[in-house]
């Protein structure tokens, strides 16, 4: 069995015709883990009995001869700030190290009642905060194209695992570029969905207007297989949508392509420069028009984007008290803690890691009285006007092609001594969480055996035909 | 550029302790974030609306009745505590 030619469809043909079961593929799968991922490191958690008893129901349903569920025996890593019931779930914070989920996320919810095998939990940055796995609270997740460079952040885990061949396909979160950025470092497809496409029951919190949930796969086929499995209205979730499965035919001839000026900045690596350029002759060959947008308010994406983040982020992880859950200083002997204030400056002092500190106190400094409309409230405006620029430019074209990352992945340590070059990371792909439309970052070429990859943008819950003009590059 | 004084009542707000160390080192951090931050002041937003969700229609509300929870998970809950009594979470005294 070669792991690396599998896909979503390619294992279910596998599976009835009996080439191999559910558990060989799983145990293949938790082998390789156990051989590769000491270099690669993109695990905190084996779920492998979990896996086992799941592979074991698919083998059950194969042999009974009954209808096999769209994702049986698919294995499947997930990010470790979404909820599997009885799993660890740590968001890479020394805060939640011992942490148990008491329920599952909706998500995984789903793709359990359709037979996927869940092996494990993936490295991220701290809270999804970052974008090289480098704030992990535990170890630094390496690029399996080079294993001296960051394998992107803050899914990182999940991409490194999708890239290295330790699961099949695996979730992720996206809330600033968090799926599509380590996806196009790690060279495999990652998808952004709609805001509300996936409910977000059971994802840790970080930015709740932003975060989204997805798939990181090996193909855009899979990708909307995954996200087909995962998308829908779920009342647990007030902000979900349901998303209708639109039909993607359409002619290549009829498409609108824009592309934004402000996206080809100076300093941008040259390497990604003409492999996105050469992607962008590649469809307008095939028929497409391909035109020139702006998206004015581009430069400003980047504060508004992390002022929105760090605000909502700031309210969000004010549970972590020390007193529900989670690491505490309450019965610490050695720094008694004599009042309830100190129980909780302890906790967090020691609980999170500096990342995590810096969002908070940012989000915290940017809700302050007297300072709540310079930052916060501005944030939210400016907001606006990036939404408005891609509803101007979606009534003249159908989808928008950008650069995924200014430059492929780069090596471990060259952004954290500045924590706003790091910031800086996301700057082409924040814009589509403000403005909460789908987008997919598809591989396109190796410039030094380093991925570079594409993101498609498109008008809100066409996931469908983002991906179906991902395929052409693949 | 904001000062020591500022991160120092910033941290307590946010319920972190910092060291004199980390103060210093927070500041020059901050500072430099939050002086990229105020290009945003080079656009004029006095007649925009703010953008806090983008889905507007959303029906956030909903009666206020509790759901009733398996008892086994309800003791999971408790056990999960750091600090507990009986089936309660024990916190330091807040009133002397």
């Amino acid at each position: 069995m070669e792991l690396r030619e599998l896909t979503i469809t390619k294992v279910r043909e596998s599976l009835l015709k009996k080439k191999f079961s559910s558990l060989e593929l799983t145990r293949a799968y938790l082998d390789k883990i156990r051989k590769d991922d000491k270099e690669i490191s993109a695990f905190l958690t084996i779920t492998e009995e979990l896996a086992v008893e799941q592979a074991k129901r698919v083998d059950d349903l194969i042999s009974k001869g009954a209808k096999l569920p769209i994702l049986a025996g698919v294995p499947i890593a997930v990010k470790d700030n979404i909820l599997v019931k009885g799993v660890r779930a740590t968001c890479a914070s020394k805060i939640l190290e011992n942490y148990t989920a008491l329920y599952d996320a909706t998500c995984i919810r789903k793709i359990k009642d359709l037979g996927a095998v869940i092996l494990g939990k993936t490295n991220l940055d701290e809270f999804a905060m970052g974008a090289s796995t480098e704030y992990s609270g535990f170890f630094p997740t390496k690029n399996p194209y080079d294993k001296e460079r960051v394998p992107g952040g803050s899914s990182g885990g999940s991409a490194a695992a999708v890239a290295g061949d330790l699961c099949l396909a695996s979730l992720g979160s996206d809330t600033g570029g968090s799926i599509r950025q380590p996806a196009c470092f790690c060279g495999v497809v990652g998808l952004k969905p709609t805001y509300g496409a996936v409910s977000r029951y059971g994802l840790v919190a970080f930015a709740s207007s932003l975060d989204q949930i997805g798939p990181i796969t090996k193909t855009a086929e899979d990708a909307r297989i995954i996200f087909e499995s995962i998308c829908g209205k779920d009342e647990k979730d007030p902000t979900s949508v349901e998303s209708k499965i639109q039909n993607t035919k359409f002619k290549i001839q009829n498409l609108r392509i824009g592309v934004p000026k402000e996206y080809f900045i100076k300093g941008m690596d040259k390497g990604v420069e003409e492999a996105v350029k050469k992607a962008i002759g590649e469809i307008e060959e095939r028929g497409a028009k391909v035109i020139e947008i702006s998206l004015p308010h581009t430069e400003y994406v980047i504060p508004t984007y992390y002022l929105i983040a760090v605000s909502e982020a700031s309210a969000n992880l004010a549970r972590y008290d020390g007193i529900k859950y989670g690491y505490s200083k309450v019965k610490s002997q050695i720094s008694k803690a004599k009042s309830l204030l100190e129980v909780y400056l302890k906790t967090r002092a020691e609980g999170f890691g500096d990342e995590v500190k810096r969002r908070i106190m940012l989000g915290t400094y940017a809700l302050s009285a007297g300072y709540y409309d310079a930052y916060y409230l501005k944030a939210e405006k400016v907001r606006t006007l990036i939404k408005q620029d891609f509803e101007r430019a979606f009534k003249k074209v159908d989808l928008v092609f950008t650069p995924v990352s200014p430059t492929p992945a780069f090596k471990f340590g060259q952004r954290t001594k500045d924590p706003l070059s790091m910031y800086l990371a996301d700057i082409f792909t924040s814009s589509v969480n403000l403005a909460g439309l789908p987008a997919v970052s598809v591989p396109i070429a190796n410039k030094n055996n380093l991925p570079v990859g594409l993101q498609i943008i498109g008008k809100p819950l066409e996931e469908n035909k983002i991906l179906e003009i991902a395929k052409i590059y693949e | 550029m904001i000062t020591k004084e500022q991160v120092r009542h910033i941290a307590k707000l946010a319920r972190i302790e910092l060291s004199e160390k980390e103060l210093k080192k927070f500041q020059r951090e901050l500072s430099s974030i939050l002086d990229y931050f105020d290009i945003l002041k080079k656009i004029d937003t006095e007649k925009v609306e703010p953008t806090f969700h983008i889905e507007k229609k959303i029906k956030v509300m909903r009666e206020d009745i509790a759901d009733s929870e398996d008892p086994k998970v309800v003791d999971k809950i408790i056990e999960a505590a750091p600090d507990k009594k009986e089936k309660y979470f024990k916190v330091k005294a807040i009133l002397q």
